[in-house]
């Protein structure tokens, strides 16, 4: 095979002939994330106010029990809240409780099909978008160290469905109050945070795959038909959009746990009935 | 070979191919499996031939759908819907053998639809009487090019040679002896010396300005035979389709699938009338629904509704757009509306993804809301090269001919979905008894030098010449004449004068004269199609003006009836002394057990006492 | 065909655009050259309602350069054969209205990924050779009497669905033309392309295919150079989601049987080699 038509020259780090916006998408992808990253660290970082029933945000909370995504399930002992806390034998305050657990939503969008798309074009211009000439000659895509490792991804998939539950859980307990059960903003951006992150980890390819992607026939079996086909009819309903939900999922998540930061430092106070 | 012919590429085969579509293909596995070496020139690239652009489905007797269904009823339906024209014989092997072609298919990787219980699913189609038409949504033709290219790629002793024009066969003592041919890309010279050829063209909607063909169809296949020394016949046959798109002027001819009406398609004219009712002829009187209400059990799956008559033959439906819009009743656009909207949207998606997406996209249509705006377009040749009907060799030793390029099957009017089964089943047919033709030959024809140079400066004088005929101005031209002449209505003086201008158009073609290199150079492709073309046309406007009848495709409005004198004829063309001959020549007598089967009642047929169960006699 | 008739009915639509689009003119650029060299070159075209890009490459062939070399066969966007790059976009000719096109000169050039022959035409043989080497569809045997009866692979449709998906594929090739591995890169002898991963997809989810592909999939067809930024996905002009429902699904077979350790110990005890 011949090398393509050099001769048509398109000039510029990115060649290319098209004429209209193609840098826009990307850009804003890249800033999208960039945001999200900073934004994240910095939470996880500090360890503090990512949980309105403690005692320090007790005066602020006004007897709310929102608890940061962030830091779900909290696994360090002064954490009043759900069953896993304790399982680690170190008080809150030595070390950020986001570490124990942020690991595994991470390594599941970091090795995500949508994500890898999405920085890929964004930060490794791997191509900057389609027909764009790209600046570097040297590829190895996802044959060679480091990507290579975007086959683990669906061993992440069983800590992202967990998590699943204890947002779930966590959204549950946001309904409780001190003085009894009640509803509250807080409440409610949990709960839409655990459903958006429900969306976005059931339409994930891997299960897809997992639930019935991988049978070339989900009839041939008998007996096992409806479950295979339904469950993967199931998961490709949600991984129609899967950027969709990624996204929505991704912004929710942090504004959640910004929303419990406010409320926590007093910054912002909760609207609630409690019954 | 001597020095002159160094800069042309020899081959020597058993078996020469002309055309990669279903036809083509299907004879070159055929051959190649029977061990004959084998090559098969395409003028486009593999898979893209015409036969993509096939929607509906194939004609098979599957019984799939409708256990009434035996290769009789589609033996009676095919004869019937060629007004008794056709080679009866030719009928008898497509409609016993499509079954098992379409199954070798599916062995080969095609995905045909399914039925409920997981067996091929069959559509509804004109003039078959019973749910026949295997199908994959309205794409069929790809599925069976792409399933056919696959398994010709990983069949030994079969070679391809993409974008290759042949020009010229060659004779050795009245044998076929191999031909020339060039690469369009390139403009190299090809010479295949070959013990026989199978010609798998196609047809010659490029004669035409309003057609569903593309480009390819330029009687190329026809030509040549012609010029070997073989016989054309039924060349007055042209089919046009009755629902071509119409608006907007880019895309006019373009087809819209007779599956749309399969699906339950109304046809309806600017006053809203479902006017199909009023136009079902005496020899189907009795076998359609008489009103909307029996069309819509009929779409329910009652089997006491009888089909709607939107689903009458071609030539019948086209003739009534037609009438319609003498009457003043067309629509905008001189055509007629389609309706399907009435139909649930996913239905329609499922069904036909590709006709949403073709007026999506080239006419703003969302024809889930409103009507299509469709006319009759030019679409198929019945007509072509005569072959014998179990071997498909023409009177020229070694020279075969199969699908759309050969005659015989559809005599005055074909079925949709009887053109895919033709492929396969005379695909097959061809390619098994070349090879079996060239097993059998003491020793192998040669070529004459002198013949190949003749041939070689005959393809170059385009190039050459100074000046001449600009092959673009003349295919214009050409359709224009025979837009004016030779259309679906014809007349004998419009013909005669088309004819005129048809040999003017011969000899100003002798000498034509292009720019450019041979380096892809489609001015030269054109030069060496536009005497194809009009040769061709030739052939289809005087055996028009012979047939003094109106029968199938053929109407002519100073003949309107049918004429018992022409019912057992088919008009023969040949070469004479260098003179276009035409002579009539009497169709094959039918024996009488033949006879019963297409006078009986489908019901009959079905029945026990016809062998229903009867898959292979 | 009669003369367009005057319609009565006040509520039948007027099927298409009443007025010409982009003011009865366009200008192109077109580009020409062979394999070593070539420019764009321009040429004003008159343009009717409902215009493609392909009627205009006609019209200068009628008209200005009989020589112009364009590859097409249907016009209907049913066999792949025009494709091109127009205002630099992935595009089959025969489907890019004009009146969906910027204001200004279109530029129409032959695809970048393959070397030019003439013009517009490019030598796709590469592709021709990538599908010679993929192992073809192996089907089973008919089983069950009644499969034999009949003939035919008894096969539900719901089964069969995401096979045919990959059927449509119509290999114009404009998702290889556009995937950066190959367009940037030329990985040619490392990576077979979108099209292909499709092409294995299909002969591997086909219910009745006993061939198993997996390891192809990944030495000769070099899935793992695709890092799926769905470029391919984007052009399609057949709609096939070649990324989503074609090459992660094979992802994830290989996957499972090269770097899952877990599914790797699954088959083992269920036997499945």
């Amino acid at each position: 095979m011949a090398a393509p038509t050099e001769q048509r020259d398109e000039g510029g780090i990115f060649g290319t002939q098209r004429e209209d916006l193609w840098w826009v998408p990307p850009t804003i992808i890249a800033i999208g994330f960039t945001a999200f990253i900073v934004y994240s660290t910095w939470a996880a970082w500090v360890g503090e106010h990512f949980f309105t029933g403690l005692p320090e945000a007790a005066a602020a909370a006004q007897g709310t029990n929102y608890l940061s995504p962030f830091y779900s399930p909290c696994l360090l002992q002064g954490c009043e809240h759900g069953f896993l806390a304790g399982v680690i034998p170190l008080e809150i305050g030595t070390i950020s409780p986001a570490f124990f657990i942020l690991w595994a939503p991470l390594g599941f969008r970091a090795t995500c099909y949508y994500y890898r798309k999405a920085y890929y074009r964004s930060y490794f211009a791997d191509p900057p978008a389609c027909a764009v000439d790209e600046p570097r000659d040297d590829y190895q895509g996802e044959t060679s160290f480091p990507f290579i490792l975007q086959n683990i991804h669906r061993y992440f998939l069983p800590f992202s469905l967990a998590l699943v539950g204890f947002l779930t859980y966590d959204a549950i307990l946001a309904f409780k109050f001190s003085g009894g059960w009640g509803i509250g903003v807080g409440s409610i951006v949990l709960s839409l945070n655990a459903i958006l992150l429900a969306t976005y980890t059931f339409g994930c390819h891997s299960l897809r795959h997992l639930v019935g992607g991988g049978k070339d026939c989900f009839t041939c079996d008998e007996g096992d038909e409806t479950v295979a086909k339904k469950s993967w009819d199931f998961v490709t309903f949600w991984n129609e959009n899967h950027m969709l939900w990624a996204w929505l999922s991704l912004f929710w998540v942090a504004f959640a746990d910004l929303y419990v930061r406010l409320v926590s430092m007093g910054v912002i106070q909760d609207l609630h009935i409690v019954f | 070979m001597t020095e002159d012919l160094d800069n042309v590429t020899e081959h020597t085969v058993d078996v020469l191919v002309v055309g990669a579509g279903g036809a083509g293909l299907r004879a070159a596995i055929q051959s190649a499996e029977e061990s004959a070496e084998t090559a098969v020139v395409t003028k486009s690239l593999l898979g893209k031939a015409h036969t993509v652009m096939a929607e509906g489905g194939c004609a098979a007797a599957l019984r799939n759908v409708d256990e009434r269904d035996n290769w009789k009823v589609h033996f009676r339906d095919t004869v019937r819907g060629s007004k008794l024209l056709n080679d009866w014989r030719m009928a008898e092997y497509h409609a016993k053998e499509a079954p098992d072609r379409v199954r070798e298919l599916e062995k080969w990787g095609a995905t045909f639809d399914r039925n409920e219980e997981g067996w091929i699913n069959q559509r509804p189609f004109g003039g078959h009487e019973y749910n026949r038409l295997a199908h994959v949504g309205d794409r069929t033709g790809l599925e069976l090019i792409r399933t056919l290219q696959d398994k010709a790629v990983h069949t030994d002793d079969l070679d391809v040679f993409q974008e290759t024009t042949v020009t010229k066969l060659f004779k050795d003592g009245g044998r076929i002896a191999g031909a020339l041919a060039y690469d369009r890309d390139t403009g190299g010279l090809h010479l295949f010396q070959a013990d026989a050829v199978i010609l798998a063209g196609g047809g010659f909607g490029q004669c035409y300005k309003y057609t569903s063909n593309s480009w390819e169809y330029t009687g190329d296949g026809m030509a040549l035979a012609y010029e070997a020394g073989a016989e054309l016949m039924d060349m007055e046959f042209v089919q046009f389709h009755p629902t071509g798109m119409v608006w907007p002027p880019s895309v006019r001819g373009l087809l819209v699938t007779e599956g749309v009406r399969g699906e339950g398609g109304i046809l309806r004219n600017s006053e809203g009338e479902r006017f199909m009712f009023d136009y079902v002829p005496p020899i189907y009187e009795g076998e359609f629904a008489a009103d909307e209400d029996e069309v819509l059990r009929w779409l329910d799956d009652d089997d006491d509704a009888r089909r709607p008559p939107e689903l009458l033959t071609r030539d019948v439906v086209a003739k009534a757009i037609h009438d319609e819009n003498e009457a003043g009743r067309g629509s905008p656009h001189g055509g007629a509306f389609l309706d399907i909207s009435w139909r649930d949207d996913e239905y329609i998606h499922k069904k036909l993804p590709s006709m949403v997406e073709q007026f999506e996209e080239l006419a703003g249509v969302d024809i889930t809301e409103e009507p299509m705006e469709v006319g009759p377009t030019m679409h198929y040749a019945m007509g072509g090269v005569r072959v014998d009907p179990e071997t498909e060799m023409t009177n020229v030793p070694g020279l075969f001919a199969a699908g759309e390029n050969a005659a015989g099957l559809h005599g005055a009017n074909r079925l949709g979905g009887n053109s895919l089964s033709d492929l396969l089943v005379f695909g097959k047919r061809s390619g098994e008894h070349a090879a079996t033709y060239v097993e059998e030959l003491d020793d192998a024809p040669a070529i004459d030098h002198d013949e190949v140079e003749t041939a070689i400066d005959e393809l170059m004088a385009p190039l050459e010449n100074d000046e001449g005929a600009d092959p673009y101005d003349l295919h214009e031209e050409l359709q224009e004449v025979m837009d004016e002449g030779v259309q679906m209505i014809r007349e004998a003086d419009n013909m005669e004068a088309a004819i005129d201008q048809l040999e003017d158009l011969w000899e100003r073609a002798r000498k034509l004269s292009v720019p450019g290199g041979t380096s892809y150079n489609p001015g030269w492709h054109r030069a060496v199609h536009v005497p194809n073309m009009i040769l061709t046309s030739l052939a289809v406007a005087r055996s028009a003006l012979m047939r003094e009848e109106s029968r199938g495709a053929h109407v002519r409005t100073d003949f309107p009836e049918k004429d018992e004198e022409w019912g057992d004829v088919n008009i023969v063309i040949r070469e004479e002394d260098g003179e276009m001959s035409l002579v009539t020549e009497p169709s094959p007598e039918r024996p009488e057990k033949i006879q019963e089967i297409i006078d009986a009642d489908p019901e009959e047929v079905s029945s026990e006492a016809y062998g229903a169960k009867e898959v292979m006699p | 065909m009669a003369a367009p008739a005057e319609t009565t009915q006040a509520d039948q639509p007027s099927s298409g655009p009443e007025e010409p689009p982009r003011g009865g003119q366009a200008t192109f650029e077109v580009w020409r050259g062979d394999e070593d060299d070539g420019e764009f070159e321009t040429f004003e075209v008159e343009t009717q309602p409902g215009m493609v890009v392909l009627d205009a490459m006609h019209e200068i062939q009628a008209d200005q350069a009989p020589d112009l070399a364009v590859r097409w066969n249907c016009k209907a966007g049913k066999c792949g054969s025009c494709s091109a790059e127009v205002n630099g976009h992935p595009k089959l000719m025969c489907m890019t209205r004009l009146e969906d096109l910027e204001e200004g000169p279109i530029h129409v050039a032959p695809m970048k990924t393959f070397p030019v022959e003439k013009d517009l035409v490019c030598d796709v043989s590469w592709n021709y050779e990538q599908n010679e080497e993929i192992e073809p569809f192996d089907g089973r045997e008919l089983e069950t009497p009644a499969e034999k009866e009949k003939g035919e692979f008894r096969m539900q449709q719901e089964d069969l669905d995401r096979v045919q998906e990959f059927r449509k594929c119509i290999e114009c090739y404009l998702c290889q033309d556009v995937c950066h591995v190959l367009r940037n890169h030329d990985k040619y002898d490392a990576f077979q392309g979108p099209r292909f991963m499709i092409r294995y997809a299909g002969v591997e989810m086909h219910p009745a295919d006993d061939g198993d592909r997996v390891e192809e999939i990944w030495d000769e067809g070099g899935i793992g150079y695709c890092n799926i930024t769905k470029c391919c996905t984007d052009v399609c002009p057949a709609d096939i989601e070649i990324t989503d429902n074609g090459i992660i699904p094979m992802k994830e077979r290989v996957a499972s049987e090269k770097f899952d350790p877990l599914a790797m110990l699954w088959q083992k005890v269920r036997g499945e080699d």
